[in-house]
């Protein structure tokens, strides 16, 4: 924050696409290498997320693709190997699926199986999650498909300042980034720095302190998380500590590590499926390296094993909810508080 | 779309001469290789470029140092022809420190960025949209570097050779798709897998020229090519070229190749592109042990690449992660 103090904050709440423009253009004003090429993106994207490029930096440097997935990520491949600096943008995450075989085939091996000799700097902005039953193909998250594959950094911010912080960083990145931002949370205003702002990748961020419980989540779910730990601040007295992750890959772990370190007790939340979603590698490590401290199984929050039904209070039965989590934690110590009932303890300090 | 006459791109005889050295330094290459991998002293496999040497030569004679090729899984002959030395690229294939890749990669993916050689692609028809973004960057940056995509007759059936070739076109990028159509997309004929038998006519789908060329005839291919290199250049757009040239060996080395008839291979060797060459060398009066001194350095050149590729130690275990990111990742 500015010297001018709570006036200034005042003037910096934007959305995040908001946020995500004054990122780009920074970007593009200090290098002429950085490019935007997307579908749809010269009248300003779906969740204005491109707004006022086209004016500023002209067609050269603000392409409008044609729907051709696959192109827009290989042409970015080649661009980035090259020399540019590309922001390849897809709408909706479910529209990568098109561009898989460059994603994973081409931008996430170049720099290894050619030894090293270049890198891929590129971005791929997609839009992700549940918003207003946009049903089976406008609904998805595939974070854990991304960060399966060797060679991607995965981002996923859940603040409109992150959302800033985290496009620069992503694009004076020399690696190809996935950035995922929420579609619901896009539209959501929050404090975002002025100027240049870069926020690392590779660093959570303690979204709020607490002694009881560890929650770890990134993406919308920091959002239900915090509406969350305030139902069971004033309901069970239970004091949650929020990790954001922020980034997925590289994962920062150690924040992780240290937060269940404190509070013995960790639930994981994201929008995707449970089922072999990033939670199962969290919940995997924590287990592994807290096995021991760990007051109850590592609980997991998370969309069914289906997909994104149309109709309201099927995709409400679908999607994970932020009742789930409040519902998560609760288990969670109490199976602590009967393990002590009964003298099992695990013998936690 | 024309089928260009070999008469409308005499070569100069010193001319003719570089280019017959480059195609006789592939097919030894090429040769060495099949018996290295049948010998088993190979990792992997390989696909050899025997039969098609005249297409890379050509091709890349008419390019500038700077400019971009992007190549396939058949892609050694590409990398001679961009300048590639055979030292590295056969260390490559060996998969010893010393190798383009540092082992890395191997055959499928031998690469030289240095040199503009943006990859061998295990991905048929991987190279599109590669070549259309490299294009893309000596256009943004004013760079007057053309970029060429070598695929073959397997790679036209892939979505993305239309979406890059729209793409490239609407752009006006300086890129020329050169098609190697050898006849066969892996194992199966080209006509059972493909709409029409002329592959150039599909460039009228874009707006863009499409060329017909004897993809075995050296002058045609060098001249064909240097007229689409110089208008990408110039700034007036992509062109489609498809080489008619025929592949000798298998899909790969030790393909059985129970899907075609021997005789009709032996047929093919009557349009070999080198004896072609040697053909018209000889006419103008060069003398044939002027053609044999070429034959042996090349021998001799290929032979010292095996012997730097045996020699060179293997990459250490330790940095098998190695190169993985840019910015390295702690793994947790």
């Amino acid at each position: 924050m500015g010297p001018d103090g709570p006036e200034r904050a005042v003037d910096r709440q934007m959305t995040f696409g908001q946020a995500t423009v004054e990122a780009l253009s920074i970007a593009m004003r200090a290098d002429e290498r950085v490019i935007v090429l997307g579908e749809d993106i010269g009248w300003g994207g779906n969740f204005g997320q491109f707004r006022g490029l086209l004016k500023e930096f002209g067609p050269r440097r603000v392409i409008d693709m044609p729907i051709s997935e696959s192109i827009i990520m290989a042409v970015s491949v080649g661009a980035a190997s090259t020399g540019m600096r590309p922001v390849a943008s897809m709408s909706f995450v479910e529209f990568t699926m098109g561009a898989m075989d460059e994603i994973v085939n081409q931008a996430a091996k170049f720099r290894f199986m050619f030894g090293g000799q270049t890198s891929v700097p590129l971005v791929l902005r997609a839009s992700d999650g549940v918003l207003r039953s946009s049903a089976a193909q406008h609904s998805e998250s595939f974070e854990a498909i991304f960060a399966h594959i060797p060679g991607l950094k995965v981002v996923a911010p859940a603040t409109a300042a992150d959302a800033k912080g985290l496009l620069a960083t992503a694009i004076a990145d020399d690696d190809p980034v996935v950035y995922l931002e929420n579609k619901r949370i896009g539209s959501s205003r929050g404090e975002v720095p002025d100027g240049e702002y870069f926020v690392p990748l590779g660093r959570a961020r303690i979204a709020r302190e607490g002694r009881d419980v560890t929650v770890v989540c990134y993406s919308v779910m920091v959002t239900y998380a915090l509406d969350a730990a305030k139902v069971l601040a004033e309901q069970d007295g239970i004091d949650v500590e929020i990790v954001d992750l922020r980034t997925l890959v590289p994962l920062d772990m150690a924040t992780v590590d240290a937060s269940v370190a404190k509070t013995g007790h960790a639930v994981i939340a994201h929008e995707a499926w449970r089922f072999g979603g990033f939670g199962a590698e969290l919940a995997a490590q924590i287990s592994e390296r807290h096995f021991g401290r760990l007051g109850a199984p590592v609980a997991r929050v998370g969309a069914k094993h289906s997909h994104m039904p149309f109709s309201p209070p099927l995709e409400r039965a679908v999607a994970p909810q932020a009742e789930e989590i409040t519902h998560a934690v609760r288990t969670t110590l109490a199976h602590r508080a009967r393990a002590v009932a009964t003298g099992r303890d695990a013998g936690r300090t | 779309m024309t089928r260009k006459a070999v008469a409308d791109h005499p070569l100069e005889s010193a001319d003719l001469r570089r280019l017959y050295e480059t195609m006789v330094k592939i097919r030894i290459f090429e040769e060495r290789v099949q018996e290295l991998f049948l010998a088993r002293k190979l990792p992997g496999f390989v696909h050899v470029y025997l039969g098609e040497e005249a297409v890379a030569t050509g091709v890349c004679d008419a390019l500038q140092p700077g400019d971009y090729i992007t190549s396939t899984h058949r892609g050694h002959g590409h990398a001679v022809a961009k300048g590639v030395r055979l030292d590295p690229l056969m260390a490559e294939l060996y998969g010893k420190e010393t190798g383009v890749c540092r082992g890395r990669g191997g055959s499928m993916h031998v690469a030289d960025f240095s040199l503009g050689m943006l990859g061998a692609n295990g991905i048929v028809g991987g190279g599109f949209g590669i070549a259309a973004g490299a294009a893309l960057t000596s256009k943004l940056l004013d760079l007057g570097r053309v970029a060429v995509c070598f695929f073959g007759d397997g790679g036209i059936n892939k979505g993305t050779f239309h979406e890059a070739l729209n793409f490239a076109s609407v752009q006006q990028l300086p890129v020329v798709y050169v098609c190697e159509n050898n006849q066969f997309a892996q194992f199966t004929a080209r006509e059972r897998t493909t709409s029409v038998e002329d592959l150039s006519v599909r460039a009228a789908g874009y707006g863009i020229p499409g060329h017909t060329v004897d993809g075995n005839d050296i002058e045609a291919v060098r001249g064909v090519a240097g007229d689409a290199i110089d208008r990408a250049r110039r700034g007036e757009g992509p062109s489609l070229l498809v080489m008619e040239t025929y592949r000798y060996g298998g899909h790969f080395v030790g393909d059985m190749e129970e899907y075609r008839d021997k005789a009709a291979v032996e047929q093919q060797r009557d349009r070999d592109p080198i004896r072609r060459a040697e053909t018209i060398l000889l006419a103008r009066g060069v003398d044939e042990a002027e053609l044999a001194k070429v034959r042996e350095a090349a021998r001799v050149e290929v032979e010292l690449s095996v012997e730097f590729a045996e020699q060179s130690p293997y990459p250490d275990a330790s940095t098998a992660l190695d190169g993985l990111f840019a910015t390295p990742v702690v793994q947790s």
